[in-house]
């Protein structure tokens, strides 16, 4: 099945978006922000990676722009979970390198429904 | 798959009051005109995670709220709105809204709606400035549907698609979801095998969509490559074709998004992945959440395992001498084993007092505004760390002293200067370990306690009688009685002489202690003085006769054999111990608790001294045994609640022993105790 790199810096949305995705069988690599996702990313592969906007140390958008500089990360999807007013945010990501996004707030079935669009 | 998410709630409620605090910190730093970028930054994230949180779990009310602060925030980092005082003001205000709102959120309970809609209402001001809060919705009008036939879409990806992590085919897939569809691809890019780059998008879609659907789901299917191709949506002309059946076929054409990797690939990243979370690990263990009722267990646990350790010493003490040095060794071992394991296990429960701390400079800041004081507060040895259950009962009666620092303490500027003094007064917050305990110090440079009024006002309400001479100790130490107040005028900050006496019994509710040392026109110091937990305690082990009491180290002064001619008679009722200057009630505790004494005669065991609340007693004992850390288990729980006795323990040997409640102890003789055999001193007798 495939694995997810979810990150973000807020526990409780870590937790639901790691038990929604387990529960529906993904392999979940948790991260507390860009910089810890690094790390955790380096000499592995997820196949998909999720990553809130805001956080400390490394945001999401460097985040996505470092992982594209890694030749396992170049062509895997990177969503964005963003609130709807970050708009100039979206065009930021997507400038980085970010496949798409998500728009906070979501619930689980959201949450897989995207997942399978881009994994299938 | 259907979730609940209301198992994340509260862990959603915990960081969102840390992210509260967060904000009120930062809010409160942040300096007026000269924004640091970084603390908004900080403030503005988690305002953020609130909302965003708010609005995943469900909790409306508290994302619509968060999302007008947040929109403040962002343009303030921004550069686009100036740190105002009143915006900052205001700012506060909504963590104060939101704290009641999630608070309510959390218990379930009804939120002051208009309040929150008042500072609601300041909130969108502030965000609208002068201009009417009605937003125009002229944008909504324009997405009017158009009635079609269908749609064709031009679809020509840049050649860096692949790179956004973007598959053609899924987004054709996604469009063929919409209704059927007939697929065109146009090879035309496509340049010869030698130039062929794998990583580039060389092909193109034409794609005729035959189903009305409105033009915006087509739009969302390529929302995310927006920018990274080109997009061209035009309806269908009515006399459209039969749906077409090509579209698998056409789909098919799509290549493969690249890289796909080999199993040999994964296999390998497996090998590494122990060394890399190793490091992870490292990077991410700065804080943990753990649930207090497993910690409790495990506490339990570890005291378990101390009796366990005192058992084993026993029996080594008479145990075979040719093997004994070896026992001893591993005992030895076994002893320091469980006292590492214990300190780092207390030290789960161990938080900073900073939590505590944290709320005054808003309360500070406050109050000083609404008394017209000028005041500097200082905070040391906030990371000084105690027992989280501690920590948080200490919290009201720090408040409380601190108001009363800051309304009776501290003099206002025009007072102050005629005295001599700097206009702005200073408070002090101090936290340090000393031993077994942590003591925190709240000092002011005010006016000090007025001595002479104190004891003025005792004497009227018959607290003290007229022809007592009072220490200065004892005399401060009257404060702390119930419904005494000498404030001049009844403020609502403090005054009401409700509360001091609610501070001590708090404070002596979690094993401590609080003393009072003023001086007049320098000012005075609170000090508190508290265990650093209330699972264990340094206790020292008592004889009377076959029982084994303990006594809190702290609580004793001295331990001394008694002197006969020391000893007087009190009209045959009690028994006085002259120590120096002092005159101590002698408590024989056999006679207090019914049990057989080695002997009744004073001169044979030994009086332990004993002090609690500033009184002191003698308690009377057949023999002082060691010193120990002893595991505090409930009476209340496991039996019931005894004067007197504040909890057991389990001993070495496996039998209970009380723990005695030394300010209880004296209180119940005081009230109670009698001696059935007054002593008889002895040039009498003989």
């Amino acid at each position: 099945m495939a694995s997810i790199l979810a990150v973000d810096d807020s526990a409780s949305m870590r937790q639901m978006v790691t038990f929604t995705l387990k529960g529906a069988g993904y392999d979940v690599i948790e991260a507390v922000d860009g910089q810890d996702a690094l790390s955790k990313a380096r000499g592995k592969q997820a196949d998909i990676v999720l990553t809130d906007v805001n956080m400390p140390n490394m945001d999401g958008i460097q985040l996505i722009r470092e992982l594209r500089k890694m030749p396992q990360y170049k062509f895997t999807p990177m969503l964005l979970l963003t609130t709807e007013s970050a708009a100039e945010k979206k065009a930021e990501g997507k400038a980085a390198g970010a496949t798409g996004w998500l728009v906070k707030p979501f619930n689980p079935d959201q949450l897989l429904a995207t997942l399978k669009k881009v994994l299938s | 798959m259907s979730v609940d998410i209301s198992q994340f709630h509260q862990v959603f409620f915990e960081e969102s009051f840390e992210g509260l605090e967060v904000m009120e910190t930062g809010l409160l730093q942040l300096g007026v005109g000269e924004p640091d970028l970084e603390a908004i930054n900080t403030i503005f994230r988690a305002a953020h995670s609130i909302k965003g949180g708010g609005g995943t779990f469900g909790f409306t009310a508290i994302s619509e709220f968060t999302h007008v602060m947040e929109t403040l925030l962002d343009e303030m980092r921004a550069g686009k709105r100036l740190v105002t005082r009143e915006a900052v003001d205001v700012l506060l205000e909504g963590v104060d809204r939101l704290r009641g709102l999630l608070g309510s959120a959390r218990d379930g309970t009804a939120a002051d709606v208009e309040e929150i809609a008042t500072t609601g209402r300041r909130l969108e001001h502030l965000l609208n400035g002068q201009q009417a809060d009605a937003v125009a919705s002229a944008a909504a009008a324009a997405a009017e549907a158009v009635e079609t036939h269908g749609w064709r879409v031009r679809f020509v990806p840049a050649p860096h698609l692949f790179q956004t992590g973007n598959d053609p085919a899924r987004l054709l897939r996604e469009l063929t979801s919409l209704g059927p569809c007939r697929v065109d691809c146009d090879i035309a890019r496509l340049p010869d095998g030698a130039d062929f780059d794998p990583e580039t998008c060389y092909l193109s879609w034409t794609i005729e969509l035959d189903h009305d659907v409105p033009e915006a789901a087509v739009r969302e299917v390529f929302e995310w490559v927006d920018n990274d191709a080109e997009i061209l949506i035009t309806p269908l002309a009515s006399e459209v074709a039969p749906a077409a059946t090509a579209a698998p076929a056409a789909l098919a054409a799509v290549p493969d998004a690249p890289e796909r990797r080999s199993g040999e690939d994964r296999r390998h990243d497996e090998s590494r992945r122990q060394g890399e979370s190793k490091q992870a690990a490292t990077a991410s263990t700065s804080s943990i959440r753990v649930d207090i009722d497993k910690v409790d267990a495990l506490i339990n646990m570890v005291g378990e395992l101390v009796i366990t350790q005192s058992m084993l010493s026993q029996l080594a003490a008479d145990f075979d001498p040719s093997l004994i040095e070896k026992l001893q060794s591993g005992i030895g071992q076994l002893e320091r084993n469980t006292r590492e394991l214990q300190e780092s296990v207390m030290s789960i429960r161990m938080m900073p007092i900073s939590f505590s701390f944290n709320r005054f400079p808003r309360l500070v800041r406050d109050l000083s505004a609404k008394l017209g004081k000028q005041i500097n507060l200082k905070m040391a040895g906030e990371n000084t760390e105690l027992d989280k259950t501690v920590l948080e009962k200490i919290g009201d009666p720090l408040v409380h002293l601190v108001r009363n620092a800051l309304d009776h303490g501290i003099e206002a500027p025009e007072v102050r200067m005629a005295n001599g003094k700097s206009a702005a007064g200073t408070l002090t917050l101090n936290a340090f370990h000393e031993g077994s305990n942590i003591v925190i110090e709240i000092i002011d440079d005010g006016a000090g306690l007025d001595r002479d009024r104190i004891l003025a006002k005792a004497r009227e309400r018959g607290i003290v009688g007229e022809h007592e001479t009072l220490s200065d100790e004892q005399i401060f130490d009257l404060i702390f009685a119930p419904g005494f107040s000498t404030a001049a005028v009844v403020s609502d900050v403090s005054g009401r002489g409700v509360g001091m006496d609610v501070v001590k019994r708090n404070i002596k509710d979690l094993g401590g202690v609080v003393e009072v040392e003023s001086t007049a026109g320098k000012g005075s110091v609170f000090r508190i003085r508290l265990p650093l937990t209330l699972a264990i305690l340094d206790g020292q082990l008592v004889r009377v006769g076959e029982e084994v009491y303990i006594i809190s180290l702290v609580s004793i002064i001295e331990s001394l054999q008694v002197k006969p001619e020391a000893v007087s008679s009190v009209a045959g009722q009690s028994e006085l111990y002259r120590l120096r200057d002092e005159y101590l009630p002698i408590v024989r505790l056999y006679d207090l608790f019914d049990v057989k004494p080695d002997s009744e005669n004073l001169r044979d065991g030994l009086l332990v001294i004993v002090e609690a609340e500033g009184r002191k007693v003698g308690l009377f004992v057949d023999d002082l045994l060691g010193q120990q850390q002893v595991v505090i288990k409930s009476l209340q729980t496991n039996f019931r609640r005894v004067d007197g006795i504040s909890g057991a323990t389990i001993l070495g040997d496996g039998k209970v022993a009380m723990i005695l409640d030394t300010a209880g102890l004296i209180q119940l003789c005081r009230t109670q105790y009698q001696p059935s055999k007054p002593w008889q001193p002895e040039r009498q007798v003989a």
